[in-house]
This record gives C-alpha cells, structure tokens and sequence, in this order.
C-alpha cells in the first residue's frame, strides 16, 4: 500500500467521511453520559485528594518526625510513580486484598490518592507562603498552634492556593482518562468501545477531545471568577 | 515585672546575647536603643518566646518563661506585642483583627468583644476605621490598629518592637501619640525604638545595648545629656 494512502488519503478520507459523521452524532448522548462519570469521578476523587492532602500538607510541616516522615513517604511514592501504574496495582493488586472491590471505587481511590500527595505539596507551600510574621502576631496575642493555624494560616492560605488547585482539578479530570483501562465507564472507555466497533477513530477522538475541552475550560473559566473575587487585597 | 537574667541566645554561630541582665518595673516605661545588630530586638522577642534562649531565665510577672511547664501561650496573653511590619491580619476587617483574639481565646461574646474593639479604636482615634480592611489603611493607621489589637487582649505589658521605623516620617507622629498616651495611663512598656525624642520625653530609663549587651542604662537625662561609657557616647554623637 503506497505511504500516501496510509498517511495522506487515508486521514482525508476519515475527515470527510460521512459515516464518522454519523457514528458521532448517534453516540453522542452515550458519550455525555460518559463525562457525567467523568465529572462525578473527579469531583470525588478531588475532595478526597483535598481532605487527605490538608493532612499531607499539614504532616510536612510538622515537627512530629513520624507524621513528616509518613506524608513525606507517601507524598514521594504517588508522585513519583505513574498513575496508570497506581491504578493497575490498586485495582488488581491491594484494594481486592481490603474488599471486594469495582472499577468505580478502585478508580476513586487511586485517583484521590494520587491527587492527596500533589494537592499536599500545594498545601504545604501554600502555608510556607503566608508571611512569617502573621503566626509570630497570632502567637504573640496568645493562640496556640492550633488556633493560629485555624484562624490566621489557613484562611490565608487558601487564598494562595486556589490558582495551583485549580490546575489540579483540570489535571485530575484529565487523568481520569487513565481509568478507562479498568473499564470504568466514563468518557475515554466509552470513546474506546465506539471506536472498536466502527473505527472511526478522527471524529470519535476529536469529539471526546472537545468535550474534555469544554469541561476544562469551563472549570478554569469559574476558578478565574472565585480567584477575582476573594482577591481583596 | 519583667526580669532577665543573665540571658544568652545565638544564631547558628552569631552570637546575638551575651549575658544580659534586664528589669522592668509595673508601670515602668523602658527604651531600649542601640545600633542595629545589637540584639535589641531579640532581647524583646525573647521576653515573649518569639525566640527560644539558649541560656537563662525570664520571669514575667513572677512567672518563669525560660521554664518549660509554663503555659506560653497564657503569659502571652498578658504580653502584648508590636511589629515593625505591623503583622495585621489581611482576611480580617480592622474590627475582627481586634476581637480575633478576644473571642477565640477568652471567649467573649461577640458583642462584648465588639464593644471592647470600638472603644480601643476610639482610644487610637480610627473608630470610622472599624470596618476597613488593612490594604485600605495607610502605615500610621494599621500600626494603630495593631496596637489596639494587642491591648484588646488586656495585657500587663507592651512590647514594641521598632513600632515606628517603617513609616513614612509624617505617620511617625500619631503613632508615637497613642504609645505616649498608653504611657501616662501607666501601661508597662519596653520600646524598641530609634525615636530619640520620644525615648527622651516619654522612657522612665533608657537602656542602652551594642554587641550583645547592655552597656550603660539610666534616666533620659543620665544617657542623652551624660552618656559615661565611649561606646554610648559613640552612638549617640551619630544619632542625635
């Protein structure tokens, strides 16, 4: 078969291709059912990634050597290894060893897991960032660690940390993508399953690019507006 | 009311402390001036645990910081302090930054705290600042609001540490005011400061420190007009 036909005609004719057409257009409520599930698939794994990654941050910064060396370790393990492989090992690997477990919480798991040791490190550099001299002013008035954490870092902090959380929530959603490989339903599996059956792989593709798009340019669109607001100084 | 003795504290290799010995009596007003570098202002975040000392003790109204089963955070209710840099809170109005305290840590409604928080605005002048946040204010009027921040807390005794050296010099003045005010109503106070017109006017005595220790103190009179030892007369023959 000549090189033009493979490279050339061939990605010309899947363009034009009516068929490709149609197979989009009649998957495509199929396909927005899929983003629902990757939307509610982040929104979990994401507030699990929030709750465990305030700990994680907060573990860093400890003077409790055991609570730093635990975040620290677990911190370096979820970033430093891929995700798919996280997915692979806790879905056949661990998780089946605790319960009986499916796609859809092995799939929240990981994801939460690996989103707590990024959302961790923004935490931590997020408190590093309010001036020293704010917990130096809440001691001195007579707050205790705690207290000084809770009403003068924190709130500070969150502030610092809404644009870097941001880029997490659109990486998260996009790496759910990941997940498809243990055949949770969401949006790359089902783009994966038309696409087995009719091969046409352009506008399958390029549909489920746009609704990724749509979805991650929305959730930055808001961020920008939240951002806007609280900036008040 | 304070009592420092034979106090060391160091940075890595800096030594910043050498031995100082240090008293403040109720009521009393102390400056304290001295070149920069001369550990006046780590003696001062020393008498509030800001830094931990290396080496002897500090009592405060009886009281042993330097010993490790004292409550901190009880007698720092009972220090105030206040920053070169202000350190107000930025998420929190001008109002708040007073009553944060207050009702967090010893539980005042909020009502009462508000009150109490409108009448030290009042007595530093920015009651129709009440609602304001920080970023609004200018230098003179958030280092006001510290300083009412830190009476809401109703302390024995005020620190300041440098309260006036980051201001424009018009803003100088009305902060200097309220300090001075504070004073006559009979506030304990140790000041940090280089305003030699006000340690002269207002201080009780002046304890002059270089390198680590206290090299002559005594009455305005005694050190400005009558400086003994050279290293003093040095100084000031530079500032004054």
């Amino acid at each position: 078969m000549p090189l033009v036909e493979i490279f050339g005609l061939g990605i010309f004719d899947s363009i034009t291709s009516q068929r490709g057409y149609a197979v989009v257009i009649e998957s495509f409520p199929y396909f927005l059912g899929g983003a629902g599930y990757t939307i509610a698939l982040t929104f979990l794994s994401l507030s699990m990634g929030m709750v465990l990654g305030l700990f994680l941050g907060l573990g860093k910064l400890s003077a409790n050597r055991i609570l730093y060396f635990l975040s620290t370790a677990f911190i370096d393990f979820f970033r430093g290894t891929p995700l798919f492989v996280q997915i692979f090992l806790l879905y056949f690997g661990v998780l089946p060893l605790f319960y009986d477990n499916d796609p859809i919480s092995s799939a929240i798991i990981a994801l939460g897991l690996n989103s707590a040791a990024y959302i961790g490190e923004i935490v931590r550099a997020g408190i590093q960032a309010v001036d020293p001299g704010q917990q130096e002013a809440a001691r001195s008035l007579g707050m205790n660690q705690r207290q000084a954490m809770t009403y003068v870092i924190l709130p500070q902090a969150f502030k610092i940390v809404i644009p870097p959380m941001i880029n997490e929530f659109i990486a998260l959603l996009k790496d759910s993508s990941l997940v498809s490989a243990i055949t949770v339903p969401e949006l790359m599996h089902r783009g994966d399953l038309v696409f087995a059956n009719t091969y046409q792989a352009t506008w399958i593709f390029a549909s489920i690019a746009v609704i990724y798009f749509v979805i991650t340019k929305t959730i930055s669109t808001i961020g920008d507006k939240v951002e806007r607001r609280l900036a008040t100084d | 009311m304070i009592k420092v003795i034979d106090l060391y504290k160091s940075f890595e290799q800096l030594h910043v402390l050498k031995g100082v010995n240090f008293q403040v009596a109720p009521r009393e007003v102390v400056c304290v001036i001295g070149p920069s570098g001369s550990g006046k202002s780590t003696l001062l975040r020393c008498i509030n645990k800001l830094e931990e000392a290396n080496s002897g003790h500090i009592y405060i109204d009886g009281k042993e910081l330097t010993n490790p089963k004292t409550d901190i955070n009880l007698i720092r209710q009972q220090v105030g302090m206040v920053f070169q840099l202000f350190n107000l809170f930025p998420h929190k109005s001008t109002l708040e930054n007073i009553t944060l305290a207050p009702i967090k840590i010893k539980e005042l409604s909020k009502a009462s705290a508000d009150k109490l928080a409108l009448e030290l605005l009042g007595k530093v002048g920015l009651t129709d600042k009440a609602h304001v946040y920080p970023n609004k204010l200018s230098g003179g009027q958030k280092q006001r609001v510290a300083i009412a921040r830190a009476l809401a807390m109703q302390p024995k005794v005020m620190l300041f540490d440098e309260p006036t050296s980051s201001l424009d010099p018009e803003m100088v003045g009305e902060v200097l005011a309220v300090m001075k005010d504070l004073a006559i109503e009979g506030m304990t106070m140790v000041v940090v400061t280089h305003e030699m017109g006000f340690a002269r006017e207002v201080g009780h005595r002046v304890v002059f420190m270089d390198d680590g220790v206290i090299v002559e103190e005594g009455t305005p009179q005694e050190i400005f007009d009558n400086p003994k030892n050279p290293r003093t007369k040095a100084f000031l023959s530079k500032v004054l």
